[in-house]
């Protein structure tokens, strides 16, 4: 297979002056190296395969399907494929394939979307396969030159090497013949305890630019001829546009054109985003319709669906009725968490060029083929005439998965063939056309026996359903599985990896769906946040009532899954559980995205009331630790994430629209509040975990119960915006 | 037309009175290193030096700034990413997104000229950016390792 698809334009390099500015495109993959001196007279290397390309100045460019959003994926798959090659790691570099290639290429590097800390856990298999063939066939390369045999030969760090005689051929050498050759089928991935790249914190393949200014992302994206775009969309959910003025901003400076897009935004065009934006905020425009949703008044319905009569079972043992009614002591309590929106650093973008015959977008995606599908359904064109050129996400959390701001840009394109526009969210349309990690709400109860037992635990959820707003056809018989996250049950292979791990005697899981009229989305750990605060605020309350330590009460019922105990015994053990040092300390140990997670915080309750989160002591067992290094920082972000939403993080609707507009009012956690994090990476092996999630659902049930521990007081209530803790 | 200085050079650049200095940076002298988070001076991740001093330029009218003054963005803050912040940066493997970084590293970098002693306490207290990501713990440990290298 030949290397014949262009590769040309995903990339820019922009040189800037004070006068315009001028665009070359980087040449693709296999003009980036080969500039040695012996290669220049030599035409490039074809790719050996799909997954790696290897100049004949033995650059290892590696292909990443998956996004990069910071969460680390690019290296740790990086890494994946470097191990199975036997690359050498100082000679690695990395590209995206374009989702149009990938449909060219029958999905040769099959999904492109990056959510549910999956990036690794569900490639890793066809991913390392990819890359040992392409070993295989170096290896047999080098071993045809010879004219020996293939076990013969040895390769180490990018070198093959033909023992008896001592010969070496580099992989630039043999590149061109392996690829020529029929790709193994028997294939034999490396025994995980013969990695010598996978598992090592090796540093980020992405930082040296992140630090000079030079990396680019898709805001940054300056293209010949573009103009700039800024939007306002229906404040208001399913409202549309009645009307706009364009005159009263027509003659204002650099403006080119005002628009509407589609049936609920307007646009201004101009040549700067500044200008667009100026012109934006000065233009008329009038609503119609939508539902004026007040996210205050919703609290009723929530309410109801507590003692709803109607249910669905997520997960069920035992008889958990008749437990409660023959309990010595009953435990119940109601928990109430809000929306919240994604608000990543970069605001959503994407820049798209539409002419007759063809549709390309640049922009930062979660999900390269759906943002495919989507250029293709605005603009028109069948898909094999499009194309995504996906850029570094400035954060997703999500977000990004969505592919509206996609089909903005290429709609407001298509009114403007062969000008290039960069559409550009101001941060107030970033916060209103979410799509809101959901409010729930849930009675949690527990029954003990007089011994202190735990003799039955029920939840009920009430609240929004993710699936059923963005994903209806995933609910089957009325249950959306995923609310479940955490709480649901091992035997269904749709939420093994999202299991309960605790042993019950009788229990049962429940959620009352009540859907407001708002776009829910997943958001970073999705329902497993908010359902460790139910499983684990109740196991603390649980334990208090019963009298027992909380750790000891929890480790009861983990008899069943040592791998769970194992990390809550360790950010136990850590943290100095149970020693008499006057600290404040609560646990929580949760298992989502298929990994085994525990906290435990320490904090300070003033007498005013005050909260501060002095230390978290984190653990996670993501089964094999890809990059131990790139996981301590994914924890200790998620802590930030975490803590973020449980301190402040608030979207409140009124009349429809969303009142946090900006970080002025939808707060986020900063570096004085930030507790020291101590990460446990504790891979046991044998299994794929996620990281980029899992421990956010930690964060505020540690610290929760932490206070409770501090103050004798349950929050029960988000977010805690400081509060006075003291008052009951 | 106003003159200016930027990253060491001079630059005639003509803009409307109340443009962000952020916006011409990004689009008028392609400095796009320089980041557009909130707009309204809240995130940080447009933070440049002016005279050394970290500002948010996002709500900094670009006509407000004099000709003697001098305008960094991370674009010059050094040649070649060596700068003690960029070094420390890189050794610790601060960015994850890398988004808010530029913003970080000024916030950072205008702190240490002022207070090239900076305390862990004294970060807390000044850096006030934000960042999605959640890099603050790294953050704190990059300032004391530029220190060291200052
Ligand atoms: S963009 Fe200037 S402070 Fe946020
Ligand atoms: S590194 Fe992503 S926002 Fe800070």
């Amino acid at each position: 297979m030949t290397n014949s698809i262009s590769l040309s334009r995903r990339g820019f390099l922009v040189s800037s002056g004070a006068a315009g500015l001028t665009i070359s495109f980087l040449a693709g993959c296999a003009g980036a190296d080969d500039n040695t001196p012996a290669a220049a007279d030599l035409p490039p290397n074809p790719e050996v395969n799909a997954w790696v390309h290897i100049g004949r100045d033995d650059v290892v460019t590696i292909r990443i399907a998956r996004s990069e959003m910071g969460q680390g994926t690019l290296t740790g798959l990086a890494q994946l494929v470097a191990e199975e090659i036997e690359a050498d790691w100082d000679k690695v570099v990395t590209e995206y394939p374009t989702p149009g290639e990938n449909l060219a290429r029958n999905r040769v590097w099959r999904d492109f979307s990056t959510g549910g800390s999956q990036g690794i856990r569900s490639s890793h298999q066809y991913v390392r396969e990819g890359a040992a063939a392409a070993r295989m066939m170096m290896v047999q390369a080098a071993a045809n030159e010879w004219g020996v045999p293939v076990g013969e030969c040895s390769v180490s760090k990018g070198v093959i090497t033909h023992g008896p005689s001592g010969n070496e051929l580099t992989f630039g050498a043999v590149a061109e013949a392996a690829s020529q050759l029929e790709a193994p089928s028997d294939i034999t991935l490396k025994d995980p305890s013969t990695w010598t790249i996978v598992g090592q914190p090796v540093a980020r393949l992405d930082t040296a630019d992140k630090v000079t200014g030079a990396q680019q992302y898709g805001a940054d994206i300056v293209l010949d001829g573009m103009l700039l775009a800024s939007i306002k969309a229906a404040p208001v959910r399913n409202a549309t546009v009645a009307s706009f003025d364009a005159s009263a901003v027509e003659g204002m400076p650099g403006v080119v054109k005002v628009m509407q897009v589609g049936d609920d935004a307007v646009a201004v065009i101009a040549d700067t985003w500044w200008r667009a934006n100026k012109a934006l905020e000065a233009l008329p425009i009038e609503w119609a319709g939508g539902d004026r949703f007040n996210s205050a008044d919703f609290e009723a319905e929530l309410d109801e669906g507590l003692t709803a009569d109607e249910a669905a079972i997520g997960n069920q043992g035992g008889d958990v009725d008749i437990a409660f009614a023959e309990a010595a002591q009953i435990v119940e309590a109601t928990y109430n968490l809000p929306f919240q929106s994604h608000a990543p650093m970069e605001p959503m973008n994407a820049t798209a060029l539409y002419t007759e015959e063809r549709c390309e977008v640049w922009c930062p995606t979660q999900n390269g083929e759906a943002a495919l599908a989507a250029a293709s359904r605005a603009s028109g064109l069948p898909i094999s005439q499009c194309d995504v050129y996906k850029q570094l996400l400035g954060g997703g959390f999500g977000r990004r998965g969505m592919s509206d701001y996609v089909a903005q840009a290429v709609l407001i394109a298509k009114e403007m063939p062969g000008t290039p526009i960069k559409l550009q969210w101001s941060r107030e349309e970033d916060q209103r056309q979410g799509f809101y990690h959901p409010t729930t709400k849930a009675r949690v109860r527990g029954a003990l026996d007089e011994n202190g037992n735990l003799t039955g635990v029920n939840i009920r959820i009430s609240g929004q359903s993710i699936l059923a707003g963005i994903m209806p056809q995933a609910i089957v018989g009325g249950i959306d599985i995923a609310t479940f996250q955490g709480l649901a049950s091992p035997d269904n292979p749709r939420t093994a990896d999202q299991s309960l791990k605790y042993t019950f005697p009788n229990f049962r899981m429940e959620h009352a769906m009540r859907n407001p009229p708002v776009r829910p989305g997943f958001w970073r750990g999705v329902n497993a946040n908010q359902n460790a605060i139910y499983l684990e605020c109740l196991m603390d309350e649980l334990a208090v009532a019963a009298g027992r330590d909380p750790l000891e009460f929890r480790l009861a019922h983990l008899q069943d899954s040592p791998k769970s105990a194992a990390v809550l015994q360790a950010v136990a053990d850590r943290s100095g559980w149970g020693s008499d040092d006057g600290k404040h300390r609560g646990l929580c140990a949760f298992y989502s995205f298929g990994s085994y997670t525990a906290a435990c915080a320490e904090v300070t309750v003033d007498e005013n009331g005050q909260l501060k989160i002095d230390r978290i002591v984190a653990a996670t067992d993501p089964g094999h630790a890809v990059n131990p290094q790139q996981i301590e920082a994914q924890v200790e972000g998620s802590f930030v994430y975490g803590l973020s939403a449980m301190l402040y993080g608030n979207v409140n609707f009124v009349d429809g629209e969303v009142q946090e507009t900006n970080f002025d009012t939808y707060n986020v956690m900063r570096l004085s509040e930030m507790p020291e994090v101590e990460t446990i990476v504790m891979p046991s092996g044998g299994f794929w975990g996620g990281v980029g999630e899992p421990t956010i659902a930690v964060a505020a049930p540690a610290v929760l119960n932490a206070i409770y521990a501090a103050t004798g007081n349950r929050v029960r209530e988000l977010p805690l915006n400081y509060r006075n803790l003291r008052e009951a | 037309m106003a003159r200016l200085h930027v990253n060491g050079q001079v630059v005639d650049v003509e803009f409307d009175d109340d443009t962000p200095l952020l916006w011409v940076l990004r689009e008028q002298l392609g400095l796009t290193g320089s980041k557009y988070g909130c707009g309204v001076a809240a995130c940080g991740a447009c933070t440049v030096h002016i005279d050394g001093m970290a500002v948010r330029s996002c709500v900094y009218p670009a006509s407000a700034i004099s000709e003697e003054e001098q305008i960094t963005t991370i674009e010059g803050l050094s040649e070649d990413g060596s700068h003690p912040v960029q070094e420390a940066w890189k050794e610790l493997d601060v960015p994850q997104c890398g988004y808010c970084q530029p913003g970080m590293i000024m916030a950072v970098a205008g702190m240490l000229n002022s207070n090239p002693e900076a305390t862990d306490e004294d970060t807390d207290a000044e850096i006030t950016n934000i960042c999605r990501c959640g890099t603050f713990q790294r953050v704190r440990r990059g300032v004391q390792l530029a220190k060291t290298k200052m």
